[in-house]
């Protein structure tokens, strides 16, 4: 029965990841775009709830909701100013500026709340369980998995059921073409990286709310992201989200067996994943 | 009666190649036009400028008193000028209806395109509406991508090479469709190496060598050897 539960957590600590990597897949398949600072961005946001919550002494929940529309602009902000200048044939001056991005963030954060670690006070609901059968099931990372699901759901939705989702898609194919269409890309991508960084404020919350956090925090959370994208194949949702299980699931064993082992194990399963299925669990047809 | 769109002294460069020399032409409202030439005789070149996808370097183009040379490839669409690019591009991702459907991402207010008219001019769309539209023959990948350009209810049409690669029974079944198109209002222009089939359609015809126009004239009143010369760049005297 333990394994039972150390799977039922790995798949919970899963979610997390998921909502870490969401924004970073959403932007890779629509751009194809690796943002180095979309850990740093995640722990802005958290930073941001923080702040809101202190200022007006609304629980984390709601200082989260409020951090949505800043985030949404910052992140179309970040697109029209500073991403689609750089992005193009080469690779290489995204990677390069975002990674410089990641260390403006982290020392920006650390001169505005000092090196201190933090953690969002989400209430009496942290300590709340439900036992399922022979399962115990926090709360927390019940609602942190069903938000990883929501969320991929919903950026699915608005990938293939609207016309914004066929504005995404069809500039990922050809952006020439869209801009015959009468597509304008960078304000397509400028509308990306905003519901990129709004999902990164729904994964901060998490984030938050399940450990603590400090300015820089932001890499090693990319890391999680960056494999579980990989893991799920380039470009597919509901892959990144499987990604961020397996990951998850990795390292609760790995954890099962040795404490010391929780991160390695994840980071071997990626490793595994990638010996075995070199385009990831899911990849698109037509890259 | 001023024209709809005119080119006037119309350059274009790839790099430090120059593609186009001085290129003049007129459209009137609801007139076909052809242009004709051989390969690498600058007629996608041509096309590719009006739309803003290759970069004007001299001449203007003005669409009923509005320069577009200026203008970026989204906003000359808005301004009415669709393009059925060469090779069709269409969205692989997208079903044969999205890609219709994203022909009219721009437009404003109602016209006479709508996806039932569409389905009403190319029938074998509508039972293949929900297939990726790259999934479909060559033939009727053509018809979603005149269908996708006229989803935006455009004033000219401009199709490059929509006989290139196709068996002449579709291509027939493809310019059929053009005197509905015409009849819609809208203008258009057909880039074409088959010249039979230009000559069909046009009620004006442009020959095309080395970047600049070499022949002009209604298509009866041009002689078959004159437009082979002009084609092939033979000259007299």
């Amino acid at each position: 029965m333990i394994w039972l539960d150390t799977l039922i957590q790995g798949l919970m600590l899963g979610g997390l990841y998921a909502l870490f990597a969401a924004g970073l897949s959403l932007v890779f398949g629509i751009m194809r775009l690796v943002n180095l600072a979309h850990g740093d961005l995640i722990v802005l946001g958290a930073y941001l709830i923080l702040g809101i919550g202190t200022a007006t002494g609304l629980n984390p929940f709601l200082a989260a909701a409020l951090a949505l529309p800043p985030m949404f602009a910052l992140g179309w902000l970040l697109q029209t100013a500073l991403l689609n200048r750089v992005l193009g044939e080469d690779i290489l001056p995204p990677l390069l500026v975002t990674f410089g991005l990641s260390v403006v963030i982290q020392n920006a954060l650390l001169m505005g709340s000092s090196a201190d670690s933090r953690k969002l006070p989400v209430g009496p609901v942290e300590a709340q369980s439900l036992a399922l059968g022979p399962v115990n099931l926090g709360v927390m990372p019940l609602i942190t998995f069903a938000s990883a699901v929501a969320v991929i759901f919903g950026l699915n939705q608005l990938f293939y059921r609207t016309a914004l989702g066929r504005a995404f898609r069809a500039t990922s194919d050809d952006p020439v073409t869209a801009q015959l269409m009468g597509i304008r890309p960078q304000r397509v991508f400028a509308v990306a990286t905003g519901i990129a960084l709004v999902v990164a404020t729904i994964a901060a919350l998490y984030l938050g709310a399940r450990a603590n956090f400090d300015p820089s925090a932001g890499p090693a959370r990319l890391l999680y992201a960056f494999e579980a994208v990989i893991i799920g194949g380039l470009g597919s949702l509901w892959g990144t989200l499987a990604g961020g299980l397996v990951i998850g699931v990795a390292q609760t064993f790995g954890a099962a067996l040795n404490p010391e082992w929780q991160i390695l194990a994840g980071h071997l399963a990626f490793v595994a994943v990638l010996l075995v299925r070199p385009r990831g669990l899911f990849p698109r047809a037509n890259d | 009666m001023s024209a709809l769109l005119e080119l006037t002294g119309l350059t274009a460069h790839y790099g430090d190649f120059q593609a186009l020399f001085g290129v003049d032409l007129t459209l009137d409202a609801g007139q076909t036009l052809a242009i004709i030439g051989a390969n690498g005789a600058g007629k996608t070149t041509l096309m590719r400028a009006i739309t803003g996808i290759a970069r004007v370097t001299g001449g203007s183009v003005v669409l009923d008193g509005r320069r577009l040379d200026r203008m970026a490839a989204p906003e000359i669409l808005r301004a009415g000028v669709a393009m059925v690019p060469e090779g069709r591009r269409l969205f692989p991702s997208l079903t044969v209806e999205e890609n219709l459907r994203i022909g009219a991402h721009a437009r404003q207010g109602s016209g006479f395109w709508t996806l039932q008219r569409l389905y009403d001019l190319f029938p074998v769309l509508r039972d293949r509406r929900n297939h990726p539209g790259t999934a479909l023959s060559g033939g009727q990948q053509q018809m979603v991508a005149i269908g996708r350009a006229l989803m935006s209810n455009p004033r000219v049409l401009l199709c490059d090479e929509l006989s290139l690669g196709l068996a002449p029974v579709v291509i027939r079944e493809i310019y059929a469709a053009f005197p509905t198109i015409r009849d819609s209002g809208t203008a258009i222009v057909v880039v074409e190496q088959d010249i039979g089939q230009a000559l069909k359609v046009a009620d004006h015809v442009h020959c095309m060598m080395e970047g600049r126009i070499t022949l002009s004239g209604a298509p009866a009143s041009l002689g078959r050897n004159a437009i082979h010369d002009a084609y092939f760049g033979v000259r007299h005297g």
